[in-house]
């Protein structure tokens, strides 16, 4: 009897340490059934070009909610690597790129100060950027669309269009650098060790030494860093910069793409590969609701579904 | 001539998963009965009154209150039947203004079914004023202190008709002025018949108000007597107990005379807790701190550490004047503490063993930011084994451990790192017999290495069996210290109980 009892514990753990990627598997055999060609490369390509600004901004977000904060501004932050970018782009292409990473990284420097060192919430203190630096996105570029013209429009236009080996999305670069780095910090370095401290038990972490403030720092202009590159990548891609609605709501999938993968929101354990596995399945939903020609808002739905139900099964009893 | 009993709980017994909180406790209060209730922390104090106020159930047992059977399920129901509590952290409203505060939820209505503020205000001013205090009842609570915040709630209990008003450490934010106004409010309240359960942990403000006195230990009701009847260090050995000796004593005489002290703390204050208190310790040497619950024996150390930053006073290390800004400042330079509350101040609860246990370590063990596995492992390895921390792999989550484990994992997370002085606060709560021994072993070996221990604890025995001295606390205070062989439980008791109005003396109106 005990030891059929604990194979049924053991199983439900398992699954609960699974779920995520049990619940991308299901939706991968689901749409084999009823979604035609879905099993050709080009599925596999649309993924990897589509998934790449929720999974660069799921990264800095998977660091910020495992430290227990989270960061509502990284869609403004899009818009104005966006802008910038396209501004500083007659000056050359590495100069337009370094430049806009450099200027939002303020925002996610600021944002790290305010939470880390003077202790304001950070859903309000991004919530402040969001409304502030999207303003300021707008402004540089008086509300209106930045279509890339001059010399360099070509080149900047390549980083969201060339195909690797004639047909890999040039996506997949930034894809496996962000989530190699962000596992690397998070797994095998001091800084790792101390973000998930001072999530998971903040007066523990200091008390074993731990500069907390700095912690927060790093992982918010991490976080900053990564949605700068996720704007200019998706900029690339539309060949123009919007301030109005260059990565609009773009915070929310990545919140959820951490929320699906495992990461407790309230702190704690980072898992970096539940983000990336969250993040897909939220791509999924949109391209398989797209390749059945059924309309968009039902794929809001069924993403609210699966975080509902990818939250649910993982939740944790508290004794 | 009898008491007419308020109150009467019998054989209240209170379980919790794996613990029994209250063991069968009788607790009778009189009417109009100024009655204190005593003990140190897990005795089982805050569970019985809670019973009592409906926010636990009890178990077994029977609450005879007003000669009525009560079994308050809520503490609205609780206060509907006349049993207000004032709480340590007020339940008040602070930016509204104190007659707003008094009437929360229950305010009073005109004709027209609107709130009556003029009503509220007369009224809020007379039941104030009744208790001797005079305020501006439209301003924002919060522009009076804790007192009058204080006096507000109970005003708010008298204006419900509470026939008993519960106090749950009323004074622990009060300077000495203010306690003295607390004190007229509480006669004030038996005056109009209304009787107050007190819960303190200062001796002197038991024996100035209390009529009465209740004990509990463990669970237990130990005594409960007229305050007449009783002197402080009887009440002292009540709430303590003497514990029977199952390990003796081992270490003989005192060899630290002359030795290199290693750390000093001078005429330390803070807040209330701390009033001017120093302490040294020397290289080698296990330094006890003993004192009732709220003596300030934690704050102290918690200076010591960084963690704390003080009013006033001076640290040196080595001889020579260090700040430590943060417990980091202190970790650089040989210190390591063991908290008291592991769950709170201690492990790091979803990461491994591994984790939890080189979690300060890992800057040595690192290059270029980069934590060496291979290190990492040896360290962890070595002290699994050294310390016998039973974990099923290196990578288990802490939590899933027992106590008596997770305490050795944060020990470990300070001895891997060479310390020079370990601070232990309550080393041995909460864990097994078995772990224990090995525990205070190990604080030997510590010691015998070179490695100074300060420790503190609630059970004198253990004091007695691992210290080479005793400083004894009382309100932030040093009342004494024994050495080597004069430690012994009774002595620590004494000491304690000599520190009678010790805090006066001191003039200690810190809070001003």
């Amino acid at each position: 009897m005990s030891n059929q009892g604990r194979t049924k514990a053991d199983t439900t753990a398992m699954l609960k340490k699974y779920s995520a990627a049990i619940l991308l598997g299901i939706m991968i055999l689901i749409n084999l059934v009823i979604t035609p060609n879905f099993l050709s490369p080009g599925t596999l390509w649309n993924v990897i070009t589509q998934s790449c600004t929720i999974i660069l901004t799921g990264m800095g977000m998977t660091m910020i909610i495992s430290t227990g904060g989270i960061d509502i501004s990284v869609g403004a932050v899009m818009a104005l690597a966006g802008i910038v970018s396209a501004k500083l782009l007659p000056f050359g292409l590495l100069p337009a790129v370094l430049g806009a990473v450099v200027i939002c990284s303020v925002s996610g420097m600021l944002a790290g100060f305010m939470v880390g060192k003077l202790r304001v919430q950070p859903m309000v203190v991004t919530l402040a950027l969001l409304i502030g630096v999207r303003g300021v996105a707008q402004v540089l570029n008086d509300a209106k669309i930045f279509y890339l013209s001059g010399e360099n429009a070509a080149a900047y236009k390549s980083l969201g269009t060339m195909k690797l080996f004639g047909k890999v999305p040039v996506q997949i670069i930034p894809i496996i650098l962000a989530v190699g780095l962000t596992y690397f910090i998070l797994e095998k370095t001091v800084l790792g060790r101390y973000i998930q401290a001072v999530g998971d038990n903040p007066k523990s972490a200091t008390l074993a030494g731990i500069n907390t403030a700095r912690t927060l720092m790093f992982v918010y202009m991490a976080s900053a860093v990564l949605a700068a590159l996720a704007g200019i990548f998706d900029t690339a891609k539309i060949g123009a910069a919007d301030g109005n609605s260059l990565g609009l709501l773009a915070e929310l999938d990545a919140i959820a793409a951490v929320a699906v993968g495992g990461t407790s929101m309230s702190g704690g354990r980072a898992k970096v590969f539940g983000s990336v596995i969250g993040a897909l399945i939220m791509q999924l939903i949109t391209i398989s609701v797209n390749m059945n020609n059924i309309t968009y808002e039902y794929a809001q739905v069924m993403k609210a579904l699966i975080i509902i139900f990818a939250v649910y099964i993982q939740r944790e009893k508290t004794t | 001539m009898a008491r007419e009993l308020l109150l009467e709980m019998k054989g209240i017994v209170k379980n919790f998963p794996g613990v029994r909180a209250l063991k069968g406790v009788d607790f009778s209060v009189a009417k109009g009965e100024i009655h204190a209730l005593m003990g140190e922390n897990g005795a089982g104090k805050s569970t019985l009154i809670k019973t009592l106020t409906g926010i636990y159930q009890k178990d077994e047992g029977t609450i005879l209150f007003d000669g009525k059977d009560i079994h308050p399920r809520t503490a609205i129901e609780a206060q509907m039947e006349g049993i207000s509590t004032i709480y340590q952290e007020l339940n008040l409203v602070p930016f509204q203004s104190v007659y707003e505060n008094m009437y929360l939820g229950r305010e009073p209505v005109n004709r027209f079914g609107r709130v009556d503020r003029a009503k509220m205000k007369k009224d809020c001013e007379e039941v104030l004023g009744e208790l001797g205090i005079h305020v501006d009842v439209t301003k924002p609570l919060q522009t009076y202190g804790t007192a009058i915040q204080q006096m507000v709630a109970i005003g708010r209990a008298i204006s419900v008709n509470a026939k008993l008003v519960i106090m749950d450490e009323p004074t622990s934010s009060l300077d000495t002025r203010e306690v003295k106004v607390l004190f007229g409010v509480i006669r004030k309240l038996k005056e109009k018949g209304i009787a107050v359960i007190f819960i303190s942990h200062r001796l002197d403000e038991v024996f100035e108000i209390c009529e009465r006195v209740t004990i509990l230990k463990d669970g237990m009701l130990t005594g409960e007597v007229g305050i007449e009847e009783i002197d402080q260090l009887k009440l002292v050995s009540y709430m303590i107990g003497r514990e029977a000796k199952r390990l003796e004593r081992t270490k003989k005489g005192y060899k630290f005379g002359d030795g290199e002290i290693i750390a000093e703390m001078k005429d330390i204050w803070q807040g209330v807790r701390l009033n001017g208190i120093g302490i040294d310790i020397k290289k080698g040497e296990v330094l006890g701190l003993a004192g009732l619950l709220g003596s300030g024996r934690t704050e102290l150390s918690k200076v010591l550490f960084g963690a704390e930053q003080p009013d006033k006073g001076e640290i040196l290390w080595a001889g020579s004047q260090v700040r430590f800004k943060t417990p980091k400042d202190a970790i650089k330079k040989g210190m390591g503490f063991c908290t008291e509350d592991r769950k709170v101040e201690g492990i790091i609860p979803h990461l491994s063993v591994k984790e939890n246990l080189t979690i300060a370590l890992l800057p040595r063990i690192s290059r270029g930011g980069v934590v060496s596995q291979k290190k990492q492992l040896e360290v962890v390895n070595k002290y699994i084994e050294r310390l016998k921390i039973k974990t099923p792999s290196p990578n288990q989550p802490i939590r899933n451990l027992s106590g008596g484990n997770q305490q050795k994992v944060l020990l470990a997370r300070w001895l891997c790192m060479d310390p020079k002085l370990v601070i232990m606060d309550e080393p041995t709560r909460g864990i097994d017999v078995g772990a224990k021994a090995e525990i205070e072993a190990l604080i030997q070996e510590l010691a015998a290495n070179g490695i100074s221990v300060l420790m503190i604890s609630s059970e004198i025995a253990e004091l007695e069996r691992n210290c080479d001295r005793v400083v004894v606390m009382r309100e932030g205070v040093k009342l004494g210290e024994l050495t080597g062989d004069d430690i012994n439980q009774d002595a620590i008791m004494v000491t304690i109980a000599s520190g009678a109005g010790e805090l006066e003396k001191k003039g200690g109106l810190t809070n001003e």
